[in-house]
């Protein structure tokens, strides 16, 4: 029996551990001499406050459902794939090859092609880790954080020796043909007679995300394939017994993964820079794991997580920008939101079960 | 009645304010932060010696992220600053976009070429700097062997790289200059512990003269330099202080100096390409006190030459950026 309504464990549990790091960063704000208060309202205002704020938020909430999904399916078959950073890196990659050497003559045209180029690159840097896992047990924690840098070094390898035009200075490889140019958010809304986040990064690609967590939802728990990777997740002896292969279903996985965290590049590459360049990714393969673990490994919590990581990041920047509070407390206050939500979660969790189970006995009793 | 006055002066105060704010540079420093005792803090020094001087004011800003620097540059311009400096080639491509939204603006980028009617690009000649410290170093080497370490394997890097690399040789033909980056993520430039590695590396391959240009991570070059006890030479900001007598120079680039003249410039700067080469005072090589007694007078007279050279156009200091290559390597 549940111990408690599913609207308090998805939705009460979260909010309260999110209200206790928000006060304890109110008393480190406190703490340097800032006021609590107005550094709240430059958060609140800087992400949500406007057509523009949102603009941003959405732009690198985007970003964080990609990698939040690919660490999440993973997860599922009991993978943890930190390795989101350079799969998203090789995503880029994969994206500035399609985009720079097949003539696509429209946007539309150019968006699946840059999606499989992304997928591919992103899956194929999965895929090495994956089999070491599969067929020899090399851990997939360390290989796929050592991957990271690999891509690291591949990329910049690329960017400066291969990609950058001759006698430019940034390791960036030349701009996409304007006819792939992903439209963005505001000139959607532009279209249909709304003025709306001006100049803000926010793309098409955003309603690629929210339709990519309905895929997931659809794979993990609608489909045969999502079957036997829950079962491979819960218990390999058991899958095995059932008939599953753990080499197979471990590969699978982590391509799946890893494509995901590739697509992200859709967004950041194609959609924001409309270029490559080095720092493309910028930690948001990393940011993938809280948004995971924050969101229960199901695609709508991925959703909310990604969302609030992306108030989170956005009202950070505008509070680093625009107040005398350092950037460093911006980290400070974003890992406190991932201690509660995630590490400490079960401090929230017991008590409330606990009061919820005398409320349900005082119902019983009268 | 005294409500209302304080309400005026209020008001009174905010249109004085706001158009003070009207006329204020500000600056911008790129993802490696303010203080990274190196290229940013460089912008920062030449600020700061304009508020003293002036007594003036100006908004900076830092980097957090890439999607920031079209927002960072907009917000600025919408805000009235002018001239608005930013540090880094990083912000070139955004400029390009940004810059004719605001044609009343200034923009001055450092390190990189915009072409647009209101914007000033200060490019540097490292590679002249690079070579008078290559000259330097090939004089006092004795093992014929010099070590240049650098941040991340960026086109910036190599300029500094092959300037180096040119003045070694000029001096000692049949010399040998090891090249190693010091990693491939930003994480590069602050990470002095590795330098310090590499540096030792160096050393033990033969090498007695080692120059760092990466960032932070020089200081534990310099210092594993100081350790083992052969000569280093600092980049950007004259470092030779940090060990006096171990330390054969440092090759200054006056990014302070750019954004100082900017500033005072103010809404007047103009714009174009600036190059601070040799003879514009833009780079050099610093001697002081510090490394007085490490430069005798045939070196001096030999850093004189080899700057009249540059200066006439009898040493051409071949250009990394303009080609991707390098004759001396």
């Amino acid at each position: 029996m549940d111990k408690m309504p599913k609207w308090a464990d998805v939705i009460l549990t979260p909010l309260i551990s999110l209200v206790l790091a928000m006060a304890i960063s109110a008393l480190v704000i406190l703490a340097i001499g800032e006021s609590p208060w107005e550094a709240m309202k430059t958060m609140v205002q800087g992400a949500l406050g406007s057509s523009y704020g949102w603009g941003f938020t959405l732009y690198y909430a985007t970003n964080f459902i990609f990698t939040g999904l690919a660490v999440m399916v993973a997860y599922h078959a009991s993978l943890f794939n930190i390795g989101g950073e350079g799969q998203a890196a090789m995503g880029g990659l994969g994206v500035a090859l399609a985009l720079l050497y097949i003539p696509l003559p429209h946007w539309a045209l150019a968006l699946p092609v840059a999606m499989v180029g992304a997928a591919i690159l992103g899956a194929a840097w999965a895929f090495i880790p994956a089999i070491l896992q599969a067929k020899r047990g090399s851990h997939i924690v360390i290989t796929t954080i050592m991957f990271n840098f690999i891509a690291a070094a591949a990329l910049n390898y690329v960017l400066v020796r291969l990609l950058r035009p001759v006698g430019s200075m940034d390791p960036a490889s030349a701009r996409f043909p304007e006819a792939t140019n992903l439209p963005s958010l505001s000139d959607a809304f532009a279209s249909i007679g709304i003025e709306w986040g001006r100049n803000t990064p926010a793309n098409v690609t955003f309603f690629i995300a929210l339709l990519a967590c309905l895929l997931v939802w659809l794979l993990i728990w609608r489909t045969r394939m999502g079957y036997e990777i829950r079962a491979l997740g819960k218990s390999e002896p058991g899958a095995v017994y059932a008939g599953i292969s753990p080499v197979r279903i471990t590969v699978i996985a982590m391509l799946i993964s890893g494509g995901l965290a590739g697509m992200m590049a859709i967004n950041n590459v194609m959609g924001e820079a409309e270029r490559l360049v080095l720092n493309a990714v910028e930690g948001a393969g990393f940011i993938g794991i809280a948004v995971a673990l924050m969101g229960r490994n199901h695609p709508f919590g991925v959703l909310l997580a990604a969302l609030l990581f992306g108030f989170l990041y956005q009202g950070g920047g505008e509070l680093a920008l625009w107040t005398s509070i350092p950037r460093e407390l911006i980290i400070v206050i974003q890992a406190l939101v991932i201690l509660f939500t995630g590490a400490l979660d079960n401090m929230v969790r017991m008590p409330l079960e606990r009061l919820f189970l005398r409320l349900r006995r005082k119902e019983v009793a009268e | 009645m005294s409500f209302m006055k304080t309400l005026l002066a209020g008001s009174a105060l905010t249109v004085l304010s706001s158009a003070a704010a009207l006329a204020d540079p500000a600056l911008i420093f790129d993802l490696g932060g303010k203080f990274d005792k190196s290229f940013n803090e460089a912008a920062y020094v030449g600020a700061q010696r304009w508020v003293e001087e002036t007594g003036g004011s100006y908004r900076e800003l830092e980097m957090q992220s890439e999607a920031q620097r079209e927002q960072a540059l907009r917000r600025l311009a919408e805000t009235g600053s002018n001239p608005i400096v930013m540090t880094g080639f990083a912000f070139g491509d955004v400029l390009t976009k940004v810059s004719p939204d605001y044609p009343d603006t200034k923009f001055v980028i450092i390190d990189m070429v915009v072409d647009a009617p209101n914007v000033q690009s200060v490019v540097f000649t490292e590679e002249q700097g690079s070579y008078l410290a290559g000259v330097m170093a090939a004089m006092s080497s004795d093992s014929g062997k010099a070590g240049f370490i650098g941040g991340m394997d960026i086109p910036l890097i190599h300029k500094f790289h092959c300037g180096f690399a040119q003045g070694f040789k000029a001096t000692q033909p049949e010399g040998e200059v090891f090249l190693n980056f010091t990693g491939t993520t930003p994480a590069a430039w602050n990470d002095p512990v590795k330098g310090g590695e590499l540096a030792r590396a160096q050393i033990s391959q033969g090498a007695d003269v080692i120059y760092a240009a990466a960032g932070g991570t020089g200081i534990g070059v310099l210092q594993a330099a100081a350790d083992e006890g052969v000569l280093s030479v600092g980049v950007d900001s004259n470092q030779n202080a940090l060990h006096p007598g171990q330390v054969l120079t440092s090759m200054v680039k006056r990014v302070d100096n750019a954004v100082f003249d900017a500033f005072t410039a103010g809404a007047d700067v103009e714009a174009g390409i600036k190059v601070m080469d040799l003879s514009a005072g833009g780079v050099d090589v610093a001697i002081d006190d510090s490394n007085a007694e490490l430069v005798d007078a045939e070196m001096q007279a030999a850093i004189d030459e080899a700057k009249a050279g540059i200066a006439s156009g009898e040493i051409e200091v071949h250009d990394y950026m303009t080609d991707n290559s390098c004759p001396a390597s």
